[in-house]
């Protein structure tokens, strides 16, 4: 789900491509490759950076840049997002593509899967075309061995004419080779091989004599125009294939209007009408272009790759028959996720306790301190019963939670099961009018719905992308979890005793899960018919071979990539709107708080739909971040009475039964979590992806609009059945 | 065997050879990219529970595809 310190935090909004070194004397590599080939992790194992990499496509959609040494060199490496082919079918191939173009990389590293290198391959002869310097990665040599595929990487060196270097990046075999050869290629890009002669020719791929006619009137006056600055036979090639987005970027980058240019035009209509002479159309002509990259491919795989055994993936499908089968498909799918909320919330029960009596023990001696120090009561106040307890109530509930959710997800996720997810539920998103990698994007928004958000870039349609950032909100994100497990636990499994009652909490919140997957669903189907009216467009999706999870990394990576940072920027919200809640409630005008006016003034609205006024202020107090929402809550109600020591959830319930809560209370504040409207980080990544206040606009109140009318109709059916 | 048929009809657990990839259609490019030419073969492996899309192995690689996508795809049933 793409949960990196960069895409949790306020790093999301620095998702836009930068070309730049990190210091200026850096040589600059940028790192390509396919989807899921292991990329991320060859980043991680250079620069060692912690960037979460999961078994999906599609998982690096912003940029993650890094740092390492080499002998006496630094280098910045550029991670790019995981593409099929330059083509700039799709948001993610055009920065690709540009930063190869434009970023003026020393070298280029392309990775590739030692399992399938000859789909691999198309994208290494695509970059061959615009550049020499690559060096090409062959990773998960470890897994090609199990599979009995053999690679002989100085054939397929010898027929590239570039460097190749075998890697199983996940245990470190090959990477201070594959430095070496970087250097290498990063230094050769300084001087000019004209000095040292190169022992062979980069690879370049021959079209078919009527192509090659075709570029060949294009090409001299191309070269004229762009000098140095890119290879002017593939520029030529791609004009003739009418890519307008290379003529965008062209533009945008260097300043180059190639279609303005009179001669150029009249150049390239003579290249269109020879191959329209020898009668190849544009898709035809397309279709030979890639017809003959892949029978390049195929002919150096022929010759590079030994396959001893065709049935190396039979238990990849002996595993999808089951995974994805017709009966068990679906229940295997909504088994593991609540399996998963189970031991989260059976884990997490025990900790969360002795967390909350640690903490609120040491508010006791913060209090004797505070106390002995002979400091006015409103010191004491803000800091101790404003900030302090506030983070005391935000750690205790939300650590011990995400510390086991976190890994037991990325473990599924690593596993290579979450593409199975979007197989399965494909069908429900067409019928919808979506894309079936809203599914993948929904996952990245549960662990944070801004990930999510840019996550959607995963999407190519504009309209499915577009619907997709609208209701990812429908997926509860790790700040609504805590919200949600408390209460579950609180006022419906509280009834059960023993091992039952984690097992109905997992069930419930399983339940309000599922509930939100049909809300996105019902959604984006209105969607479709309405404001974002269309037809589904078209669907590939890979599905990767299941991997081994390495399940230490995994624990120790979600630990403290994921869960510490998550925890962190909760910390650092809470603390100041800790302060402010303090403030509001204990600012009188009148015989009345700030706080509890505020609250009176949206009372009667808030019963509405089932809340009460310091609910639905809270709601909106924790716009800046969910996680604070429940302790904003406790914090009005105990500031506006009764004052408690909170360390149990029992204690909480109490306090919560003392405010009039009912379980149609309960109902409705996970509902209204589940939906409303979207973080403030969140709605700015909306805008930063959408590049429009309108539909950022969309994304706030559509969600906010359903939840009230869900609440309203809940609680008021309720009512007026006599259930309350 | 002279059968040329639209990848969705092609039965689950049999081979087919791409012959021709519709005019017009919005994926080409994608499928193109894929390695999905003339002649590479592809085999359907199995449906979603819910009976679309369907899994192909194209070129060592599992990709799924939505029926609508895959009528687009001319094969010939080996």
């Amino acid at each position: 789900m793409g949960l990196t310190s960069q895409s949790t935090g306020a790093g999301v909004l620095e998702s836009e491509l930068k070309i730049n070194r990190l210091n200026q004397s850096d040589k600059l590599i940028a790192l390509a490759g396919n989807p899921n080939v292991g990329k991320s992790t060859v980043f991680n194992s250079l620069t060692g950076m912690n960037q979460h990499t999961g078994n999906w496509p599609g998982k690096t959609v912003t940029n993650a840049q890094g740092r390492y040494r080499h002998k006496d060199k630094d280098f910045s490496l550029m991670d790019l997002p995981g593409t099929y082919s330059l083509s700039a079918n799709s948001v993610e191939e055009e920065i690709a593509r540009d930063f190869i173009c434009f970023g003026n990389p020393d070298a280029t590293v392309i990775v590739t899967d030692a399992t399938c290198l000859e789909r691999n391959l198309f994208l290494v002869l695509h970059t061959l075309e615009i550049t020499d310097r690559i060096v090409l990665c062959v990773n998960l040599l470890d897994e090609a061995k199990r599979k009995k595929i053999h690679i002989d990487l100085e054939e397929l060196s010898r027929q590239l004419g570039i460097p190749v270097i075998g890697t199983s990046a996940r245990s470190g075999k090959g990477l201070d080779e594959l430095m070496d050869a970087v250097y290498k290629a990063a230094e050769a890009a300084k001087v000019p091989s004209t000095d040292e002669k190169k022992l062979q020719e980069p690879l370049k791929v021959r079209y078919d004599d009527e192509i090659e006619q075709a570029i060949a009137v294009l090409e001299p006056y191309v070269s004229g125009i762009l000098k140095d600055h890119l290879d002017s036979r593939w520029v030529s090639l791609k004009l003739i294939d009418g890519d307008d987005s290379l003529l965008n970027s062209l533009q945008k980058y260097l300043d180059f209007d190639l279609l303005s240019d009179p001669v150029l035009t009249q150049k390239l209509e003579e290249s269109k009408s020879l191959l329209n002479d020898a009668g190849l159309d544009p898709e035809q002509f397309r279709d030979k272009v890639a017809a003959k990259i892949v029978s390049y491919a195929e002919k150096i795989c022929s010759k590079a790759v030994t396959i001893e055994s065709n049935s190396y993936h039979d238990m990849d499908r002996k595993i999808d028959r089951i995974l994805t089968s017709k009966t068990f498909g679906i229940p295997i799918m909504i088994g593991l996720l609540g399996l998963v909320f189970w031991i989260t919330i059976t884990g997490a029960n025990y900790p969360s306790q002795m967390l909350a009596s640690f903490l609120f023990d040491i508010q006791d001696h913060l209090t004797a301190f505070f106390t002995q120090l002979g400091t006015p009561p409103w010191v004491h106040g803000i800091l101790v019963l404003g900030v302090y307890r506030t983070l005391a109530w935000v750690i205790s509930v939300m650590l011990p939670p995400m510390a086991i959710f976190f890994p037991l997800f990325t473990l599924l996720e690593d596993l290579g099961y979450l593409p199975r997810v979007a197989f399965n539920l494909d069908n429900f998103f067409k019928k919808s009018c979506a894309h079936g990698k809203q599914a993948l994007t929904m996952c990245m928004g549960f662990g944070c719905n801004a990930a999510g958000i840019i996550g959607c870039r995963i999407i190519n349609s504009p309209r499915e992308r577009l619907i997709a950032m609208i209701t990812n909100n429908f997926v509860p994100c790790n700040g609504r979890f805590p919200t949600l497990i408390a209460i579950i636990t609180m006022f419906f499994a509280g009834v059960f005793t023993g091992p039952a009652k984690s097992v109905v909490s997992a069930a419930l919140l399983t339940a309000v899960i599922v509930l939100g997957v049909i809300m996105t669903l019902i959604i984006s189907k209105i969607l479709s018919k309405t404001i974002l009216k269309g037809l589904p467009s078209s669907f590939a999706l890979e599905l990767p071979p299941y991997r081994m999870p390495q399940i230490g990394k995994v624990i120790v990576r979600s630990v403290f990539d994921r869960t510490l940072f998550v925890l962190g920027r909760a910390v650092v919200v809470a603390a100041p709107v800790g302060l402010v809640i303090w403030l509001l409630a204990n600012i009188y005008v009148g015989d009345v708080s700030l706080l509890t006016q505020c609250a009176m003034f949206l009372d009667p609205f808030a019963r509405l739909i089932g809340l009460d006024g310091y609910i639905l202020m809270a709601f909106i107090l924790g716009f800046p971040a969910n996680e604070i929402v429940v302790p904003i809550i406790i914090m009005s109600y105990m500031a506006a009475g009764s004052m408690l020591e909170m360390d149990s959830l029992s204690q909480l319930r109490e306090l919560l039964l003392s405010h009039d809560w009912t379980w149609l209370t309960a109902v409705c504040v996970m509902l209204f979590s589940l939906m409303h409207w979207p973080c403030g980080t969140t709605c700015l990544t909306i805008r930063k992806e959408s590049q429009s206040w309108k539909w950022t606009l969309a994304a706030f109140l559509i969600p906010t609009v359903t939840g009230i009318t869900v609440c309203f109709i809940v609680a008021n059916t309720a009512r007026l059945l006599g259930l309350v | 065997m002279d059968q040329y048929i639209p990848l969705n009809d092609l039965p689950i657990g049999r081979k087919a050879r791409v012959k021709l990839l519709s005019p017009g259609s919005e994926s080409r490019r994608r499928l193109l990219d894929l390695g999905l030419v003339s002649d590479t073969e592809v085999e359907a492996l199995q449906k979603s529970p819910s009976g679309d899309p369907t899994a192909y192995q194209i070129r060592g690689t599992v990709i799924a595809l939505r029926s609508e996508d895959a009528a687009d795809i001319i094969v010939e049933a080996i």
